[in-house]
């Protein structure tokens, strides 16, 4: 049990953590309502929606988020089965080779996206494949499939394994197995990663950046950043706001239908 | 057994994307070697510890990367290390699902509004720098991103939560009474800490440091929004070379080094605290 | 348990503060109008209480009485919302449990897990800042006084449930406590090592000296063990008195409920005299001691099976009429069950050597009851025991 003060002190410095990660999203969404001519939130010029005007009419914007969405789902429709099977090989294995097959799988999260994204390219290159779009998906789904192999593996997990025998032993096949026992059981967990895989895809940059070929090609991200790397005006600002909006509104309700999911 | 083999192939397949490096540096090993000497060309003036001493310029990026992450690295832990105590100890279960939405609220959101959200707030003309002068607390504008500044509070904010969780999953299954029971026989706050809890955090803060340091190190956005030009980050020297330079043989050589750079830190680190890969992952 | 003659010898240094006669409060706990309450939620009302040093007591009561928040006031992880508590005399408000001379032993147990055996016994002396060489003899002397001898270097999860119940034992008195604290921690053993554990914990504690403070639900251990038991509902303190007392003559019908089985008859009370009550019921009339004051004409008299014997004659006044059902063997006793015609269920133990000569279960039979051992306590139907 806690003592009030203890818990006084836990609850101040939790406000000014949360202060601390929401305040810039904070600032950076306000400025774009600012009537000023630099993003900013201070000294307030007064409301406008002129930047959200601007956005709208910046055709640059719209193709890289066209290039953002084809590369996303892409990525889902790739990366998930072969996540997918993966967890299945792994689980199906034990000992030293299990080790290495686990290193080797889980190896491009933990590798920097600029190297994943350097070494799509060179391979390509040497198979005379041309950089682009395509080669983003690829080098994308090289890391969003470790990604869904762990969700999907953290899931088997939680099979029972009893289950899987009960249905043989009732005398369901192999494959009707699959169809009735694992892939119902499986299914939050692929339904979670295909959003996990679409968000990371959408996000992704390092990769991106590499592998994306000419600047007709841009990305969501690589726009953004290009974007503020050549001059900021507000209207980055107006798409930050619109995208944090969504991403809140998704998360937001995805947690809600979890929850009442959750209660019977 | 029926999944097994055609899986292979596929799993083979979604690897083969990064495995080149090895065939491009096998083969064509004259290249490779001048690849290399250049990291270990053009030496300039370098400062550390106070001594300075003649180091080549890649081998300075190099460097600085690795010891500025360390430094996040360690900033990261020393915020998020209370954040997620006090989450597993104040905040009660029915509240812990709001505050888990509004917490990943910035973890949803990009990687780069994330940093540009700083981006914003630092600029030069931003709101930072408008409110310390309304408030007298300087005079005239300050350049906030300037030298390795700006990186740092912009890697710090971006990969915080990439170490509350794995520290607040492992606090998690700490047993509480293992707390009381240490504080029963005489344990101040923070020997409860130090001896207890600390040990049993162990894979949870490990997986977190290396998540962060690596995250931080191979970041490009981050330096790249937030830095200048007097702060290079080693994988702006590798981002010149393969898109402005066009050299991608130093390139990939580049690549190479850092990306064992990379595996180095996560096995020693694993090696160090005697932690499994799946702890990490997880 | 095993007392080696070297592991008595060594009693006295081991637990030096307690021993020392010229403190002999020093283990006593005082509660004084106690309450604690989270948020609506009444844990504990107005609860007074004196523990004295160096006794075996227990709290007993069910699951959610309360018995567990006074032991966490005690130790000094939830402060009463009201009231005073004093150890040895002292006020102890303000102080955190880690400056409390108590030792409390989780339910859990809580060892540290990533301790050797012998860290987890000096983890108090560690705290201390005492010097490493000395840490280490005082884990072996007190490994020693628990049976432990040999397990110093092993880690926790190499121990059996007895075993680590001692590691336990030995971490919480190294800090030599002058009040134990115990939280249910034999709940999670088996019958037969927790019956073992019950008597080793009364020697270590008369060996000590040091004030034992037991929470349990489990009557027979309270029992056992106890030099004082408290009996608990609801958040208030119900009876405290010696074992035999709380069995014989308990305040109240919850009490003689949960202590034990007893036969309830309900009825009117006709007359009181000397002593002893009359109370008219369905079954007809009987005579019981009253020993608390009894309010009003509803009353219950309480018997033990063991006090109820079978004939097939009436003998005397106390008797009941009615048909045996069936019998559960107990091992050293056998439960009868009797049931009367309007349907009323009594318990009898027996005697195993008497199976034999039971009646069969379709004659007619009487059950008896000494006066003496019987007593009449007010109704608590309209207080309703849950």
């Amino acid at each position: 049990m806690f003592r009030h003060s203890q818990i006084k002190i836990g609850h101040l410095y939790l406000a000014l953590f949360l202060l601390y990660l929401l305040l810039p999203l904070g600032v950076m969404g306000g400025a774009s309502l600012n009537d000023s001519r630099f993003p900013t939130v201070y000294p307030w010029m007064g409301l406008t929606d002129k930047w959200f005007i601007a956005l709208w009419n910046d055709s640059r914007m719209w193709g890289a988020l066209r290039n953002s969405v084809v590369v996303a789902i892409g990525v889902v429709l790739l990366a998930v089965p072969t996540g997918t099977a993966a967890a299945f090989v792994i689980s199906s294995m034990s000992g030293t080779a299990r080790t290495i097959l686990y290193g080797a799988l889980i190896a491009p999260v933990l590798a920097p996206g600029a190297v994943i994204g350097i070494s799509t390219l060179l391979f390509w290159a040497k198979l005379s494949v041309p950089p682009g779009l395509h080669l983003s998906v690829l080098g994308q789904v090289s890391y969003i499939a470790s990604l869904v192999m762990l969700l999907v593996l953290a899931r088997l997990r939680s099979l029972d394994a009893s289950l899987e025998e009960a249905a043989i032993d009732l005398g369901a096949s192999h494959a009707q197995v699959l169809r009735y026992i694992v892939f119902p059981h499986l299914a939050p967990a692929l339904t979670a990663s295909a959003a996990v895989a679409f968000f990371q895809s959408m996000e992704n940059f390092n990769i991106t950046l590499f592998t994306r070929g000419t600047s007709s090609s841009d990305t969501l991200t690589v726009y953004v950043f290009s974007m503020v790397r050549g001059g900021v005006t507000p209207s980055i600002n107006a798409l930050a706001l619109i995208i944090v909006s969504v991403t809140l509104l998704v998360t937001t309700t995805f947690a809600l239908l979890r929850q009442s999911s959750k209660r019977p | 057994m029926l999944i097994i083999l055609p899986n292979i192939a596929l799993i083979e397949s979604s690897f083969r994307p990064y495995l080149p490096l090895n065939e491009i540096d096998g083969p064509r090993d004259s290249y490779t070697l001048a690849n290399y000497q250049r990291f270990l060309s053009t030496p300039v003036g370098f400062d550390i510890f106070g001594m300075s001493i003649d180091v080549p310029i890649h081998l300075r990026i190099f460097i600085t990367t690795v010891l500025y992450s360390i430094f996040v690295t360690a900033i990261i832990l020393i915020i998020g290390y209370p954040a997620a105590y006090y989450m597993t100890k104040t905040i009660s279960p029915s509240n812990m699902a709001i505050f888990f939405i509004v917490l990943t609220v910035p973890m949803w959101v990009s990687e780069i509004l994330r940093s540009f959200a700083w981006f914003t707030i630092l600029s030069f003309k931003g709101p930072l720098n408008a409110l310390l002068i309304e408030i007298g607390v300087i005079n005239s504008e300050v350049r906030w991103i300037r030298g390795y500044y700006g990186i740092i509070i912009g890697l710090v904010y971006t990969y915080m939560l990439f170490m509350v969780f794995p520290l607040y999953s492992s606090m998690q299954s700490l047993d509480k009474n293992q707390i009381e029971a240490a504080q029963d026989l005489g344990a101040s706050w923070w020997r409860t800490h130090w001896r207890v809890i600390v040990p049993h955090c162990k894979p949870g803060i490990v997986s977190g440091c290396v998540m962060v340091f690596m995250l931080s190190a191979g970041s490009l956005l981050v330096p790249s929004l937030l830095g200048s030009p007097n702060s290079l980050w080693f994988t702006q020297t590798i981002q010149q070379l393969m898109l402005e330079a066009l050299d991608w043989n130093t390139g990939a050589a580049y690549s190479l080094l850092f990306l064992s750079l990379c595996t180095f830190v996560v096995v020693a680190m694993m090696w160090a605290f005697k932690v499994k890969l799946s702890d990490i992952t997880n | 348990m095993r007392v080696s003659s070297h592991s008595r010898n060594l009693v006295p240094q081991a637990i030096s503060n307690s021993a020392d006669p010229e403190k002999p409060s020093e283990g006593s706990v005082e509660l004084e109008h106690v309450s604690c309450r989270f948020g609506s939620f009444r844990a504990i009302e107005d609860l007074s209480l004196t523990i004295r040093a160096g006794e075996f007591f227990s709290i007993l009561g069910p699951s959610g009485c309360g018995k567990t928040t006074i032991l966490r006031m005690i130790s000094g992880f939830i402060d009463p919302s009201a009231g005073t508590i004093r150890i040895g005399g002292e006020d102890v408000r303000g102080k955190r449990a880690n400056q409390r001379p108590t030792s409390l032993i989780f339910q859990n147990l809580a060892l540290f897990p990533l301790m050797r055996v012998w860290e987890n016994v000096a983890f108090g002396l560690e705290m201390r800042r005492v010097p490493r060489s000395i840490r280490r003899k005082r884990a072996e002397e007190l490994l020693t006084l628990v049976d432990l001898v040999g397990a110093e270097d092993k880690m926790v999860s190499q121990l059996s449930g007895g075993q680590r119940q001692r590691v336990a034992i030995a971490r919480a008195l190294a800090v030599e406590p002058s009040v134990m604290l115990l939280d249910e921690p034999l709940s999670a053993l088996d019958l037969k090592l927790r019956q073992h554990m019950r008597a080793e914990l009364r020697s270590i504690q008369k060996r000590t000296g040091v004030t034992f403070i037991y929470i349990t639900h489990d009557q027979s251990e309270a029992l056992a063990m106890s030099d004082r038991v408290a009996v608990m509902n609801k958040g208030r303190m119900l009876q405290v008195a010696p074992p035999h007392e709380i069995y014989h003559n308990p305040s109240s019908g919850f009490v003689a409920k949960f202590v034990g089985e007893t036969n309830v008859i309900e009825g009117k009370l006709v007359r009181i005299a000397d002593g002893f009550g009359t109370v008219e019921s369905p079954l007809g009339q009987h005579r019981a001691r009253v020993s608390h004051n009894v309010q009003g004409e509803s009353v219950a008299l309480y018997v033990r099976p063991e006090h109820v014997d079978v004939s097939r004659q009436r003998q005397g006044d106390n008797a009941i009429e009615a048909r045996l059902q069936d019998v559960s063997f107990e091992g050293s006793f056998a439960l009868v069950k009797a049931v009367t015609a309007h349907g009323h269920v009594f318990l009898v133990a027996t005697d195993n050597n008497d199976l034999q000569r039971l009646p069969s279960n379709t004659e007619n039979v009487y059950l008896h009851f000494d006066e003496q051992q019987a007593f009449l306590l007010q109704s608590d139907r309209e207080q309703c025991i849950t």
